[in-house]
C-alpha cells in the first residue's frame, strides 16, 4: 500500500484543488483564529483598562521608526517570495532547469526575514535595558505576546523557506510541479505572516 | 501551467506584484503620517483600520492569488471570517451579559 499523499500535483475532481493548496488554506484559517483570539484579548484589555493605565498610543513605549522599517522589510520579503514562485513558473514554461533566479529571490526572502528579526531583537533589547517587560503593565504584556508569537511565525517561515532554498530544491529535478506547489504553499504562509504584521503595526505602535 | 491547469502570464503577474509593492509602501507611509495628526481615538482607529484593510486585501488578493482562487477556498474563508468576528465580538457579548447582575 502506498503511503504517498495523493493529489499533491493533480487537481481533485470534487474540490477543484490539489491537496497542497486546500491544506495550507485550512491551516491558515486556524491561524486566523489564533491571532483573532489574541486581537480580541487586546480589545478587551484596552476597553476594560482603568483610566490612565493604558498608554495614549503605543509610541509612548515603542519605537515607531524601527517598526516602520520592519513593515517595509516584511512587505519587500513578500514580493521576493512571490517572485521566487514566479521565477519557477517562468523556468518551467521555458523548459529551463536553472534555479538561479529562484535562489536569488528565495535567498532574499530568508535574508529579509533575518533582518526583521534583528530589528526586533534591538527593539526588545531596548525595552529590557529600560527594565520594561511583559510584567510592567497590561499593554506591554499583550505587546510581547502578540509580537513574540508573530516572531515565532517568522522563524517558522524562515525554516521552511531555507529548506526549500537548499535541500528541498532537489525536487525541482524530479518533480518540478510538486516543487512549485510547495513553494506556493510556503509563500501563502509567508504572506500570512506579513498580513498579520500589517494589522499589528498600527494597532500596537500607532493607536 | 498552474496547479489548476491554466496558463499563467508570468510577466503580467510580475508587473502587478511591483505595482502592489509600491502601493503597500505608500500606504505604510500614509499610516504613519496619519498617526502624527493626533486625531481623536475613534477617527484614528477607523482610518488606521481602513488603511490596514486595504493593505491586507492587496496582499491577500495579489500575493496570495485570492483574486483568481477556487470557490472552495472562499467557502473556507467565509467560515473563518464568521468565527473571527464572533471571537472579536466576544468581549462585547460578555460585557452585555447582565443576567443575574441585580441579584
Amino acid at each position: 500500500m502506498s503511503t504517498a499523499i495523493p493529489y499533491t500535483v493533480e487537481v481533485r475532481q470534487d474540490t477543484g484543488l490539489n491537496n497542497v493548496k486546500l491544506g495550507i488554506w485550512l491551516f491558515l484559517a486556524s491561524e486566523v483564529m489564533l491571532f483573532g483570539a489574541l486581537f480580541a484579548s487586546y480589545i478587551l484589555l484596552r476597553v476594560g483598562a482603568p483610566p490612565g493605565t493604558w498608554p495614549i498610543h503605543g509610541a509612548v513605549y515603542l519605537n515607531v521608526p524601527l517598526a516602520t522599517i520592519n513593515t517595509a522589510v516584511l512587505i519587500t520579503s513578500s514580493v521576493t517570495m512571490v517572485m521566487a514562485w514566479a521565477s519557477l513558473v517562468r523556468a518551467r514554461q521555458a523548459g529551463s532547469e536553472s534555479l538561479g533566479k529562484y535562489r536569488l529571490f528565495m535567498g532574499a526572502t530568508v535574508a529579509l526575514g533575518f533582518v526583521f528579526l534583528v530589528i526586533k531583537y534591538f527593539e526588545y533589547s531596548a525595552k529590557f535595558h529600560h527594565h520594561l517587560g511583559p510584567h510592567t503593565n497590561t499593554f506591554l504584556a499583550i505587546y510581547f505576546t502578540l509580537t513574540g508569537l508573530h516572531g515565532l511565525h517568522v522563524i517558522g517561515g524562515m525554516a521552511v523557506n531555507s529548506y526549500l532554498l537548499f535541500p528541498g530544491s532537489k525536487m525541482w529535478r524530479t518533480a518540478p510541479q510538486q516543487f512549485i506547489n510547495r513553494v506556493e504553499a510556503a509563500g501563502l504562509f509567508w504572506h500570512f505572516v506579513d498580513l498579520v504584521w500589517i494589522f499589528l503595526f498600527p494597532v500596537l505602535y500607532l493607536l | 501551467m498552474s496547479a489548476h491547469g491554466e496558463h499563467i502570464d508570468v510577466d503580467k503577474h510580475v508587473r502587478t506584484y511591483v505595482l502592489v509593492f509600491v502601493t503597500l509602501l505608500a500606504l505604510t507611509l500614509i499610516t504613519v503620517a496619519i498617526s502624527y495628526l493626533h486625531l481623536p481615538l475613534l477617527p484614528a482607529v477607523a482610518l488606521a483600520l481602513v488603511v490596514a484593510l486595504t493593505k491586507g486585501s492587496l496582499v491577500a488578493c495579489y500575493f496570495m492569488h485570492l483574486i483568481s482562487e477556487r470557490k472552495l477556498i472562499f467557502l473556507v474563508l467565509a467560515f473563518t471570517v464568521f468565527f473571527f468576528f464572533f471571537v472579536l465580538l466576544g468581549p462585547w457579548l460578555t460585557e452585555a451579559n447582565q443576567v443575574g447582575a441585580g441579584l
